[in-house]
């Protein structure tokens, strides 16, 4: 009976055999892809198990870290003004993800990224527990919290930036929400979450970036721009357009209320008034290409990234009348307020278009590991041809529609914009205001505001009514920061 | 029957072997040891210091250790000196970790490590007892039949109470706990195929056709075989116990190839079960889902991570060295087998691939000194009974460590020793206590040269 035994006692030693196979291919083999699956909670748990890093605006953290107790995720995430942030930092939330810079440098702040490798390291041989990194910001405190305030409660938007880096200041959108409220796991955190989701105004939703408006009058700046590249207009010469303006292949008129001096009038006097007529009527003998061709070199028709991602602004092929009406800012043309600050600011930097972004540099527990530099994107229009439309918004400041836009011994330019709504212009207007200020050393802040809509009666909104004192304080903020 | 030609070539010397039993003490203390550092490891993790009870569940471990050892010294002197610390550490280390996971407050069952002390305990005692009292396993062999009408009593026995989590292998009585027959039937069932195998096996094996260069059994021959089949099929059916229906089956066939040295009846046994896993599993829901289980471990379920994913992160998170006691996350499995069937994951997470593979060299050890006890013993009867536990012990051990790492569907079985449950600890015990009886037999010195060649011939042991 011994030689079947010897061979039993093979087979049993196999068995062992194959169970150590196995726990050597589970345990060795397969045990990163195990142990870094999004759905292993101890990632989770790992994650959470040390503060994170912070986001730094003007030298102080606008983030921050709390031990938690009762949860397997030790740490949570809490903010300082946060709703005033929150368009800026989102959330990094235990149960529900991340947004925004947050989720943008996520593994960064998270300490995991491949960039801290070597401080990891360090930590891991001197045994202290990881440590995440900052997030510099670019940001503008002041610029930032005077745009907040300015919205007030009222749903809108506000974008600043350099226009000589192309560096973001102020980044506001309402209404907001508290990233704290929602970064635990709790019940409490749940509920809000869900509340957020339903809320019919999207306190999520980062307008400055994300959504798209007619950005109605202000866009005739952008026409201005091709008006004057294309030499067939210029900033004192009539420009030969009748106001009332008949829209191509329609019976359909353009012209404006209270009946201003568009007849014919020069590019000065039409931007001073915003005269319909006239900027219809470019856009319309320039032709639909030429006007996505300015556009584009403006920033249309792509998304940015500063680095959280921003929505595409969208000037797009269509008819002579739809081309035309999209030549004034109405019909499809769309942009974000980032798009129109940017708009503004590569005027304001004459004629020189600047990559925005939003971040400056990450540090490491110990180092810088990334610094940015600011970038060029373009030059949509010549020094020149920029000169004489900051020529012109100037005017407008001083004489136009845009007077509410003034500073104290500082020079404006600026537009203002009231983008129509639904049918027949049913619904409560878009008021758009967009500026720069210049000083002698060039311009140090272009802004762009949107107020969605508002409890104000129709007549009142305009762009310089509701969005220029706005766009006003940014740029007193940034100024006054700057003394 | 000439027993002894096969029996007693270099197992058997005459001049008496060492007992042992000194380096059975020797490794005991180890056995004894080990555990309780991994106790205060345990607690220095989770609380910072040394656990209240430290000194107390040493010296209980201990005193177990040491009556166990001394009995074995008395009735038992040349037993296999490794089993009893092989057990004693698995025992001591499945204490612990279930004590561990204890304290984690969302574990059911919540507290479990007192009561399985005293299922130890009891374990123990009946290790004992069965040392004590069955003074030859030969004894056995008297009670054949009746083992196999108290196994099939026992087997049928959880038909008549309702199931436990799918499954039908619990007897529950109210107010005393309920209990897992199927681990005592085990033993039970070995007890009749030896005796019955050594009876038959000469039958089984000569009486065969030759066919396409293999012996076919002849039909009657075949029946048993297709009895203890139809017997594990229907447990699988009416339990829906995969695991306890495969260990009987692949016992016999074990021991059916033993006995009869045919290697046919090692093809028909796989023949024959996988035709039966087939059969069961495009028929019974439980066991299709187990088997969909095993091939997608880590599918989620209506966006939930299933308990089987679960023990594959624990696994994966612990990596080649584990988190350490203490500091694993084995609770995320979550469900009721946490301290039973999934006990493994936690060992995986926290004491590594490392301590995964001790762990299964210790099983691995344990299984071959069975099997070495099989070879050593000197009567057919103790032969198929030692290779019959030891291929049980080893086929449940597969079974359920295999089951839990997914590289077979997994079934309800428990670690033997480590994981929580009375029934098991108790019945393991008393197996690995035959065992000793056997090996004590085995290699205690030969009886004195008989006087006469009459008084040699009355010693052949005989059915």
């Amino acid at each position: 009976m011994n030689k079947p035994l010897r061979r039993i006692a093979v087979f049993c030693g196999i068995l062992i055999m194959a169970l150590l196979v196995r726990v050597n291919w589970v345990q060795f083999v397969q045990a990163d892809e195990l142990q870094s699956d999004d759905r292993n909670r101890r990632v989770a748990v790992e994650r959470y198990a040390h503060p994170r890093g912070d986001i730094i605006v003007e030298g102080k953290a606008v983030t921050g870290s709390t031990e938690t107790d009762g949860s397997d995720y030790q740490y949570k995430r809490t903010h300082k003004n946060g709703p005033v942030w929150a368009p800026v930092t989102g959330r990094a939330s235990q149960a529900f993800g991340t947004s925004m810079l947050e989720g943008v440098y996520d593994e960064f702040l998270t300490g995991t990224d491949d960039r801290l490798f070597f401080n990891r390291t360090i930590d891991m041989l001197t045994g202290k527990p990881m440590e995440g990194g900052n997030v510099v910001t670019t940001l503008n405190a002041e610029a930032q919290r005077a745009a907040f305030e300015g919205l007030g409660d009222k749903k809108g938007a506000v974008a600043a930036i350099d226009p000589q880096t192309g560096a973001i200041l102020a980044l506001a959108s309402t209404p907001s929400y508290d990233p704290s409220a929602i970064a635990g796991n709790s019940k409490e955190d749940e509920k809000k979450w869900v509340a957020l989701n339903d809320d019919p105004d999207k306190p999520m939703l980062n307008r400055a970036l994300r959504e798209t408006y007619p950005p109605g009058s202000t866009f005739k700046v952008v026409t201005a721009a091709a008006a004057l590249e294309s030499g067939r207009y210029d900033i004192d010469k009539p420009s030969g357009i009748e106001d009332p303006y008949q829209l191509p292949q329609s019976t359909d008129t353009l012209s404006n209320y209270g009946s201003p001096p568009c007849d014919d009038a020069t590019l000065k006097v039409a931007l001073q008034y915003s005269c319909n007529a006239t900027f219809a009527g470019i856009s319309h003998e320039l032709g639909n290409e030429k006007m996505i061709e300015v556009a584009e070199k403006f920033g249309y028709n792509t998304e940015h990234f500063v680095p959280i991602r921003s929505a595409e602004s969208v000037y797009p092929e269509d008819n002579q009348p739809q081309n035309a009406q999209a030549g004034i800012g109405q019909a499809s043309n769309r942009a974000t307020p980032l798009q129109m600050a940017m708009v503004t600011a590569a005027i304001a930097n004459d004629g020189k278009l600047m990559k925005p972004y939003m971040v400056d540099r990450l540090e490491g527990p110990r180092s810088v590991v990334e610094q940015t530099e600011p970038e060029e994107l373009g030059q949509p229009l010549s020094a020149t041809n920029a000169g004489k439309l900051q020529d012109m918004m100037e005017n407008v400041v001083e004489n136009g529609t845009g007077t509410n836009g003034r500073l104290d011994g500082v020079t404006v330019g600026g537009k203002t914009g009231t983008a129509q709504r639904g049918v027949d212009n049913s619904e409560s207007p878009y008021a758009w205001f967009i500026s720069y200020a210049m000083t002698d050393g060039g311009s140090p802040v272009a802004v762009a505001v949107v107020v969605e809509d508002s409890n104000a009666q129709r007549d009142e909104i305009s762009g310089g009514g509701l969005a220029a004192p706005i766009a006003k304080d940014v740029m007193r903020a940034v100024l006054d920061g700057r003394s | 029957m000439s027993t002894n030609t096969t029996g007693g070539t270099s197992t058997v010397s005459a001049g008496g072997l060492p007992s042992r039993r000194n380096t059975e003490l020797a490794l005991l203390a180890f056995a004894v040891v080990i555990p309780v550092f991994a106790y205060a490891n345990v607690g220095l993790a989770k609380n910072g210091s040394l656990p209240a009870g430290m000194v107390g569940y040493g010296l209980g471990l201990g005193l177990l250790a040491a009556v166990a050892h001394l009995l074995v010294r008395k009735f038992a002197p040349y037993a296999d000196p490794l089993i009893l610390p092989i057990c004693t550490l698995l025992n001591g280390l499945g204490l612990v970790l279930i004590w561990r996971l204890d304290q984690e407050p969302r574990v059911e069952p919540l507290n479990a490590a007192p009561g399985q002390l005293m299922w130890s305990a009891v374990g123990v005692a009946l290790f004992l007892a069965v040392l004590v009292f069955l003074k030859d396993h030969r004894i056995l062999q008297r009670y054949t039949y009746i083992s196999m009408a108290a196994a099939i009593v026992l087997l049928a026995l959880p038909m008549f109470f309702p199931a436990v989590n799918g499954a039908k292998i619990w007897v529950t009585i109210p107010g005393v706990g309920s209990l897992q027959p199927g681990e005592f039937a085990k033993i039970i069932i070995t007890v009749f195929f030896a005796g019955y195998l050594m009876v038959k096996r000469d039958a089984l094996a000569l009486a065969s056709r030759r066919f396409l260069g293999i012996y076919l059994p002849r039909g009657r021959d075949l029946g048993p075989i297709l009895a203890i089949w139809a017997l594990s099929l229907l447990i699988l059916v009416f339990e829906t116990d995969l695991g306890t229906s495969l260990l009987f089956f692949g016992m016999f066939v074990v021991m059916l190839y033993v006995a009869t040295e045919r290697t046919s009846w090692i093809l028909f046994g796989l023949l024959l079960s996988a035709a039966g896993a087939v059969f069961v599993a495009s028929f019974n829901s439980h066991v299709a889902s187990r088997v969909h289980n095993w091939l997608n471990p880590l599918e989620t379920v209506n966006g939930n991570v299933t308990e089987t994913a679960q023990v594959m992160y624990a696994f994966g998170s612990g990596g080649l060295f584990g988190s350490g006691l203490g500091e694993g996350y084995s609770r995320f499995i979550g469900g009721i087998a946490v301290k039973s069937d999934y006990i493994l994951a936690t060992v995986g997470e926290e004491l590594g691939l490392t301590g995964m593979m001790a762990i299964l060299l210790l099983y691995g050890l344990l299984i071959e000194r069975g099997i070495r006890t099989a070879l050593a013993a000197r009567d057919p009867f103790g032969k198929l009974l030692a290779v019959g536990l030891s291929g049980a012990f080893a086929i449940q051990v597969f079974v359920v460590a295999g089951g839990v790492t997914a590289l077979i569907p997994l079934t309800g079985m428990t670690m033997p020793f480590l994981a929580q449950g009375g029934s098991s600890v108790i019945a393991n015990w008393a197996l690995f206590a035959i065992l000793l009886r056997i090996s004590d037999t085995a290699r205690r010195p030969a009886p004195a040269p008989a006087p006469s060649p009459d008084v040699e011939m009355t010693q052949v042991v005989r059915p």
